[in-house]
């Protein structure tokens, strides 16, 4: 399947899919050291980020979350694209500080968790 | 977006990897928020100081952006994690102290006044009604656009860095006119006697305002300290950073009043105060100045404590900027506050500072010191300043 979307930082990058309804809250909600989500009662709650194309649809929380995603890049915990159905600005302002390939407007219902997606400039293509 | 020739340089990387990367981030966020063009700033206040939040990636990053960059524009500092002169008195390990100082210099690397304080307004870098600034700190961000009138968005640390590098910002959201429109009267119907009672007001108008910009009436009168405590207060409990008040905001009178109303009345301050304050009666700290005394409060501390004693139990800090505390030296207010037994403390404050597990319990003049205190794992009292100074002087608030 192909999706066009919006690029927020461009880029190249290919994994599976960790997907999730819910927003995500990189200051407090994820682990830096481990890139495990530990924020409490999130769908994801538990689950590792790294090396996966996470699929979210918006960032929430504190602004230090740009932050969050740097030291997650340079820890070699973060994910290697996002995908979100509305990007805003602490997302947006981690992808691009830590060269992380991400990609907004897209429909994510269409991805499932354990897809195998490759996201290229502004287009994402996926198989199970 | 719409780039000029000179700015399509700049995003190509002819000024050099900071003013390259500041690009991106600003063209991103201009996409994201459908800005046609980038416009100037007069000032930037650049927040994530602390490194405390920073991390050793963080201080990386930031070590990454100070081999070029240079600042463009006036640009200030927040509170970072300690007093950079003093803070071993703060109980700072010598370790967090080191890292600290590297974050401290590649900020003075780029360019940027050493301020360390959220209250730039007082140091300094004071807007002119209708002014675009790019600020980070929620509560400088709020005194900015409703008490000066200046236009800013709320920053995060990183995109406040991008505008002072390029000294442009992408223009959307409360930098135009048209999303500047109050849409919630709020009648405030409430006798504010002391300090803390507007910090309770805030309290009240955050939470139920929620995500509307309010049009406040009811206010008689109101002082800077007043005004600086209800900015720090609305914003931590609310969310929009603009509010307009009668009598108070310049501007102001142009807009009509909004149909939906809100009634703040007597139950809701005493409902805001039973909120915040936790059941508890032995106090070990005392914090006064989040947002950051000016120096009038520090001469109202100072004149409160003369020839008293800090309870043994208690530490008890006034939290200023530096600027402010050379006054204070100058008037001899910070050797009565010490002599006291209290600290005079610069560059952080109690929302910044590695203060968890160090208390138990606050006692404080301001409600939003009383938020991220919970997040310390402390206790919290929300009280006037006279009361917190009878606090810092028994070692409990009965």
């Amino acid at each position: 399947m192909e999706l066009k979307g919006r690029i927020i930082f461009k880029g190249v990058a290919e994994g599976e899919a960790l997907t999730t309804s819910q927003p995500i809250s990189f200051y407090g909600g994820v682990d830096p050291d481990t890139g495990v989500i530990i924020e409490k009662g999130h769908e994801l709650e538990g689950k590792e980020v790294k090396g996966k194309i996470l699929v979210f649809p918006n960032g929430k929380g504190s602004t230090v979350g740009s932050y969050t995603l740097y030291r997650m890049k340079k820890n070699d915990t973060a994910p290697v694209g996002i995908i979100n159905k509305e990007c805003e600005t602490v997302v947006a302002v981690g992808v691009i500080i830590s060269d992380i390939p991400c990609i907004d407007k897209i429909d994510i219902s269409k991805i499932e968790t354990g897809d195998i997606v490759k996201l290229e400039n502004d287009m994402v293509r996926t198989r199970k | 977006m719409h780039l000029t020739k000179e700015e399509e340089k700049m995003l190509d990387g002819k000024e050099g990897y900071a003013v390259k990367k500041s690009m991106e981030i600003l063209v991103a966020l201009g996409d994201i928020y459908g800005a046609e063009s980038l416009i100037s700033v007069g000032s930037v206040q650049v927040a994530g100081v602390s490194y405390h939040n920073l991390g050793d990636a963080g201080l990386e990053y930031l070590n990454e952006l100070a081999r070029d960059g240079k600042v463009k524009v006036l640009t200030t500092l927040n509170p970072a994690g300690m007093d950079l002169e003093d803070w071993k008195k703060l109980g700072i390990s010598e370790e967090f102290a080191e890292k600290q100082n590297l974050v401290i210099d590649a900020f003075r690397k780029m360019g940027i006044i050493i301020s360390c304080t959220c209250t730039p307004y007082l140091i300094g870098s004071l807007p002119t009604y209708g002014e675009h600034v790019a600020w980070s700190e929620s509560s400088a961000v709020t005194f900015a656009n409703s008490i000066i009138g200046a236009k800013t968005n709320r920053e995060g640390g990183p995109s406040a860095l991008a505008a002072a590098f390029v000294g442009k910002t992408p223009s959307y959201g409360l930098h135009l006119e048209e999303n500047r429109v109050p849409d919630a009267h709020v009648d405030v119907r409430v006798n504010l006697k002391k300090l803390s009672d507007w910090g309770a007001l805030g309290y009240c108008i955050g939470k139920k305002a929620g995500n509307k910009i309010p049009y406040i009436t009811g206010i008689k009168a109101a002082d800077l300290d007043e005004l600086k405590s209800f900015c720090a207060s609305v914003v931590t409990y609310g969310s929009k950073p603009l509010f307009f008040m009668k009598g108070i905001t310049p501007g102001s009178e142009k807009h009509q009043l909004p149909k939906e109303k809100i009634i703040i009345e007597d139950g809701d301050i005493k409902e805001a105060y039973e909120s915040i304050n936790d059941d508890v009666d032995a106090i070990d700290f005392v914090c006064v100045g989040c947002p950051h005394c000016s120096i009038k409060e520090v001469a109202e501390v100072a004149r409160l404590l003369k020839n008293r004693r800090v309870s043994l139990n208690t530490e008890f800090w006034v939290a200023t900027s530096r600027s402010m505390k050379q006054l204070a030296d100058e008037r001899g207010y910070t050797k009565i506050i010490e002599d006291a037994g209290g600290k005079v403390v610069c560059d952080t404050c109690m929302a910044v500072a590695p203060l968890k597990g160090r208390f138990k319990s606050v006692a404080t003049t301001s409600a939003k010191g009383c938020y991220y205190s919970r997040h310390n794992d402390m206790k919290t009292k929300l009280g006037s300043l006279e009361k917190c100074i009878e606090v810092a002087v028994r070692g409990k608030w009965s």
